[in-house]
């Protein structure tokens, strides 16, 4: 009979652990061989003799029974009563034990099984490594997700994956029948700011996975501009362009938990279609919004906040004493920048076009703002350095920029380019960049949300930093939604300052 | 019922942590404060039922009845028989657990016992961070970090 015996360490205290793991149904949220999981007949995922029937990342379908669960013991047991691996009489069990040595937590995973004899060696390695194994390094990226955040306020909602256990059976709330007729902004062809047209469509009923939102305020970004020209094929006519809002719940489909009606949700991500008074749309790209963020300020910060955050803290860690150059730093982006950068304890330097941008550029952290109407930019750095040019150089102009942001590096220095508001670039002339070992990057931010997990971290930080005044974001422009073209309008000439936000209903 | 826990994790497998817990009559060998131990009536100390009499680093003098050892599961479990330290139907069990990720060892160390009321806190730190824990960080630098 095979045994199988896995342990490991995991650097946090037993009850967090314990968190993750209790749940029998939650596995889905965390193990990267679960695509998703239920439990079957209505019972609560804590009720002993319940089964949880799940599926497979790699296809084919496993039932397995909860034995025993313990809060004591922090354990449980289970069976396999199906599965799609001649794994019989399978019986495991999950012990956690508390370190008191260092706040740490002992995770023992063993099972025993019957398996015919040539295939008792494969399911060993399968089930030891795939499925133990594997499930530690999980929860170890989960942890250190949430590590971002010591407040934990924040849920990222998952489409069929949180417990079932704080509603009773049937208590998630079913769609109604009925599609919602409401105004939207509609573009049905490519082109200038007079394709975005008001017109009234049709939200319907939320299906599996799926939640529909009354949305209360919109985020207006450069990257609907490029969709609205196509230049990116994000948005394909006719369709609703916009990638960020913030609204409250209507209706959940089936398999949504987690998250419900009437709860504050908002979201910054593809497929477009934000500028709309209703949107029926995936539950698990909403990210659960805490109290201190009002929707105005997640609609006008959430694109921007998380683009801010993997710029500084992934694309590039920001470290006391680095010379930053921001362009456009009084833009959206621009602003977060500022004052986050200065916040890690750099010296920020930010290209703006006009006066009243300085001043205000200057109001959000950046210590010299440079008037590159007037100034060469890369000659005002190295004035301002002393010749050393900047650590790291955050770039969205593009092809106006490009070359001097490169002229503007110091050696080792980082260009991020992450748009390009001006054109598109050039082909980058690689060897170049040896003059000055320089890197370049360009960051997807598709990238940087591509798993709840991923986007939960990214939110944990920057709620986090909203909460403690480190960023502040307010709109600077509101419109209301039907007008979103002169939004677009005043984007595009550079008459917007900091963030832009298209208002809904009253 | 005063219950005292602790736990640790020691940079070493955990046969080799094993080798030197199994030995009921070990202790001076890598606890600190205890200065000598011999095993009553010559008896073997891995045999079930032996007492330990060993005395502390202060002098005190303290007996202790082997009740179980595994060299299957990494346990031991023992009984105060005797001993200065005010404690009434005192029994502790010391457990390895391998931890396969990185080939290292969990060890924890738990005991119950009664006391006069009011001391209870007093003996729950002398036990776990005089005795337990000092003995775990004596082991680690026994047997590594």
């Amino acid at each position: 009979m095979p045994k199988i015996f896995k342990s490991t360490v995991i650097d946090a205290a037993v009850d967090e652990v314990w968190g993750l793991l209790r749940d029998f149904n939650g596995h889905d949220r965390w193990h990267p061989a679960v695509a998703f999981s239920e439990i079957e007949g209505g019972k609560y995922p804590d009720q002993v003799g319940c089964v949880r029937n799940f599926r497979l990342r790699g296809g084919g379908t496993i039932r397995e029974q909860l034995l025993a669960l313990s809060d004591s013991a922090r354990s449980f047991t289970y069976c396999i009563l199906d599965a799609p691996l001649p794994l019989y009489d399978y019986v495991a069990s999950v012990a956690l034990k508390p370190v008191t040595d260092g706040g740490r937590t002992l995770w023992t995973w063993r099972c025993e099984f019957d398996a015919p004899a040539e295939r008792a060696a494969e399911l060993v390695r399968l089930v030891g490594e795939d499925i133990y194994e594997a499930g530690f390094a999980a929860i170890r990226s989960v942890l250190s997700g949430q590590a971002a955040s010591s407040a934990g306020t924040v849920r990222v909602a998952r489409a069929r994956s949180e417990a079932v256990a704080a509603a009773s059976p049937g208590a998630v709330v079913g769609p109604t029948a009925d599609a919602i007729s409401a105004g939207a902004i509609v573009v049905h062809e490519y082109g200038g700011p007079e394709v975005l047209r008001w017109e009234t469509v049709s939200a319907p009923p939320p299906g599996r996975g799926e939640v529909r939102l009354r949305q209360t305020a919109v985020g207006v970004n450069y990257i609907d501009v490029y969709c609205r020209e196509g230049r990116f094929d994000l948005l394909v006519p006719p369709g609703v362009p916009g990638m960020e809002a913030a609204g409250v719940v209507l209706d959940a489909g089936p398999e949504v938990y987690g998250i419900g009606p009437g709860d504050r949700v908002g979201y910054a991500c593809p497929p477009v279609g934000a500028y709309a008074e209703v949107r029926t749309m995936p539950a698990d790209l909403l990210v659960v919004l805490p109290d201190g963020v009002s929707d105005e300020v997640a609609a006008a910060g959430l694109l921007k906040g998380i683009t801010a955050e993997f710029l500084l803290h992934r694309v590039h860690p920001v470290k006391s004493g680095d010379v930053v150059l921001v362009h456009a730093a009084a833009g959206g982006v621009g602003l977060l920048l500022c004052q986050w950068a200065r916040a890690l304890g750099a010296t920020v330097i930010g290209t703006v076009g006009s006066a009243e941008k300085a001043a205000l550029a200057r109001a959000n952290g950046c210590a010299y703002p440079v008037l590159y109407r007037e100034q060469d930019f890369a000659d005002a750095v190295m004035d301002i350095t002393g010749g050393q040019g900047a650590d790291v150089v955050y770039d969205a102009v593009g092809r106006d920029t490009f070359e001097k942001s490169c002229a503007a590096l110091a050696v080792h220095g980082h260009l991020v380019s992450y748009g390009q508001a001006s054109g598109d670039l050039e082909p980058v002339d690689v060897g170049g960049l040896a003059s000055k070992s320089a890197t370049v990057s360009r960051p997807n931010y598709g990238h940087f949300i591509a798993t709840p997990q991923a986007l939960r971290a990214i939110t944990d930080r920057l709620f986090e930093a909203l909460r403690t005044g480190t960023i502040h974001v307010e709109p600077r422009q509101r419109y209301p939604l039907a007008e979103a073209a002169r939004a677009h309008r005043d984007l595009e000439s550079r008459k917007t300052m900091g963030a832009t936000i298209l208002t809904v209903g009253g | 019922m005063v219950k005292v826990y602790a736990s640790s994790v020691i940079e070493a497998p955990p046969d080799r942590v094993w080798s030197i817990l199994r030995d009921f009559n070990g202790l001076p060998r890598w606890h600190p404060l205890i200065e000598a131990s011999r095993i009553e009536n010559d008896e073997p100390a891995d045999k079930v039922g032996c007492i330990r009499n060993f005395t502390l680093q202060d002098g005190g003098v303290i007996r202790e009845q082997l009740l179980t050892l595994s060299d299957f599961d990494y346990v031991c479990t023992y009984s105060i028989l005797s001993s200065p330290m005010g404690v009434q139907n005192y029994q502790a069990t010391l457990r390895l657990v391998p931890v396969t990720d990185g080939g290292r060892t969990f060890v924890e160390w738990s005991a119950e016992f009664e006391c006069d009321p009011g001391r209870e806190d007093e003996l729950r730190r002398q036990i776990g961070q005089g005795v337990f824990q000092t003995g775990f960080d004596s082991l680690k630098g026994l047997v590594g970090g």
